[in-house]
């Protein structure tokens, strides 16, 4: 592991000027923080520490209904940020601001209507803010439907106005150069590598023309999203199932409402093969149809958050092993993963991108000869 | 997958469907398209550029295949050109020459008749002058010798004679 670290530190010696002023900076503040927290953890046992730190990276990978910064005091429940609205759709639609719950503290009182967070959850409770629960541990209490403006949905809106933002400007550029200009010299290979890369060698040149919008979208969404969240602020937006989820249907509803009739019948009558190979293989196919987007969505969200599980795993091991090697060591190790994080939210975007490409490609190919 | 499923959260399905979508569709009409187009469209331009600049330099050969072509009908023409007056310089020289030569012919010919016809002339002439000479001899011979008649005759018959021989 030593060893490790000190090639790790010898080939960034190597690195541009940029990257070591970086590298120094982000080192100093790693020992800021580290110093800060020293006094804080010293008083308390490891096991409980252990604990907290799980606790902490549980919390970070959930969706929240207020901003949360950073927070000052656990105990006296000081935090930095700012609250967000919550929705409920509840017998009528109530909105409220989530201030109201103070971070989970209290229960929030709403037409008559006691709402608690649990598990950052909203669920309905009684003015004592009573959770029950079933024999397996479960809450059992009514979970009215949450259209809230979390934290994650924040996040949403702003890569959604930034997007709007550049690659409006970007096309305005154009109207009057037939070069890009500014950002958009950056974001034109990238264009022009997901249509000559990775839509017309999927799709054909015949028909991916239709599914460029899509693709360029998906891509440069999932790409931005995860850069955001390696930033400090560390909003995870792709590591929650639901985003995944719903990237992954509209994959799978565009290869469905696009496929051709080979599509189908290569599902459901599969050419070149005997009768009862047919029958056998109806259902195979059908269920890899699902299978294809399910396993985009697991692949995204399973990525985005390992690599942040085992990122704040490193950091937090900084505050167990409190010695002069340890905290430079798993600093290193921290500083190392996030640079590999920094090519992974760029790999799971391709890679997204690629296997749509692949599925739309299937879903239009034209019938030959095998 | 117990857990994936309690942490499903309908809520931020719906934004994010609901936003996505919501941006796909702005980024596709204000975005993509343009963006796609004037790319393609730049492309395109460059192909035809490069198209047209391989049709230029294909026609500058054609052009200057053609002028070469030209040049050389030209040389052949200009030659033959030459040769024609040369063989035409020849043929007004020859000419010349035979109209001269028969001219000269001509002009000797009529100047030996001429020659001829004075020759008779001058031949009359002095027949002429002869016989006035004769007769003034023989008148004066006959003046001085008239005496003998028998010598005057015989006088006479030879002279006739030496007419004669002439």
């Amino acid at each position: 592991m030593h060893g490790f670290f000190e090639t790790d530190i010898l080939s960034d010696m190597q690195k541009p000027f940029y990257v070591k002023v970086l590298l120094v900076v982000t080192l100093l503040l790693g020992i800021n923080a580290f110093a800060q927290e020293k006094d804080h953890s010293s008083s308390e046992e490891k096991g409980s520490l252990k604990t907290e730190i799980k606790e902490f990276i549980g919390h970070h990978l959930l969706d929240s209904h207020d901003f949360t910064l950073f927070t000052i005091d656990e105990e006296k429940n000081e935090h930095v940020g700012f609250p967000l609205p919550v929705i409920l759709w509840d017998n009528g639609l109530k909105v409220f601001s989530s201030a109201k719950f103070h971070h989970g503290e209290s229960v929030a009182e709403v037409d008559g209507n006691y709402y608690a967070l649990y598990h950052g959850k909203i669920v309905k409770t009684d003015a004592e803010g009573t959770i029950n629960y079933d024999e397996d541990h479960h809450a059992t209490n009514v979970k009215p439907l949450d259209f809230s403006i979390t934290k994650n949905v924040v996040f949403i809106f702003l890569v959604s106005a930034l997007m709007l933002f550049m690659f409006g400007r970007m096309a305005k550029s154009y109207k009057t150069n037939a070069m890009p200009k500014g950002i958009g010299r950056m974001l034109e290979p990238i264009i022009l590598y997901i249509r000559d890369d990775i839509a017309i060698p999927n799709i054909g040149k015949k028909h991916y023309k239709k599914y460029m919008s899509y693709l360029l979208t998906v891509f440069f969404f999932i790409w931005i999203i995860n850069l955001l969240g390696l930033t400090p602020l560390g909003v995870n937006v792709t590591n929650n199932i639901a985003v995944t989820f719903a990237l992954a249907i509209l994959t799978y509803l565009i290869t469905t409402f696009t496929a051709n009739k080979n599509y189908w019948k290569h599902i459901f009558w599969m050419p070149d093969v005997p009768v009862f190979m047919k029958v056998v293989l109806a259902p195979i196919e059908l269920l890899g149809t699902f299978i294809k987007p399910f396993s985009l969505m697991i692949r995204l969200y399973a990525n985005i958050t390992a690599g942040h599980v085992v990122l704040m795993s490193i950091l937090g091991m900084m505050f167990i092993f409190k010695n002069w090697i340890g905290s430079p060591l798993s600093f290193g190790l921290a500083f190392a993963l996030s640079l590999l994080e920094l090519l992974v939210a760029a790999l799971q975007a391709y890679i997204f991108t690629m296997l749509s490409a692949l599925y739309f490609g299937s879903a239009v190919e034209e019938h030959h000869d095998h | 997958m117990e857990k994936l499923i309690e942490q499903f959260s309908f809520g931020l399905f719906f934004w994010q469907l609901l936003l996505f979508i919501a941006v796909l569709l702005l980024l596709r009409k204000f975005a993509w398209k343009p963006i796609l187009d004037a790319v393609e469209d730049r492309e395109s331009g460059i192909k035809d550029a490069l198209a047209a600049a391989e049709n230029a330099k294909k026609e500058m050969q054609n052009v200057t295949a053609d002028s070469e072509r030209l040049l050389q009908e030209a040389r052949v023409e200009r030659e033959a050109m030459i040769k024609e007056a040369r063989e035409m310089k020849e043929k007004i020289v020859t000419d010349a020459k035979d109209l001269a030569q028969a001219e000269a012919d001509k002009m000797i010919k009529q100047a030996q008749l001429a020659i001829e016809s004075e020759k008779k002339a001058a031949v009359a002439d002095i027949k002429n002058e002869v016989a006035t000479l004769s007769l003034e001899i023989a008148e004066k011979v006959i003046k001085g010798q008239f005496s003998d008649k028998a010598k005057q005759m015989k006088l006479v018959e030879e002279m006739i004679g030496d007419i004669k021989l002439n």
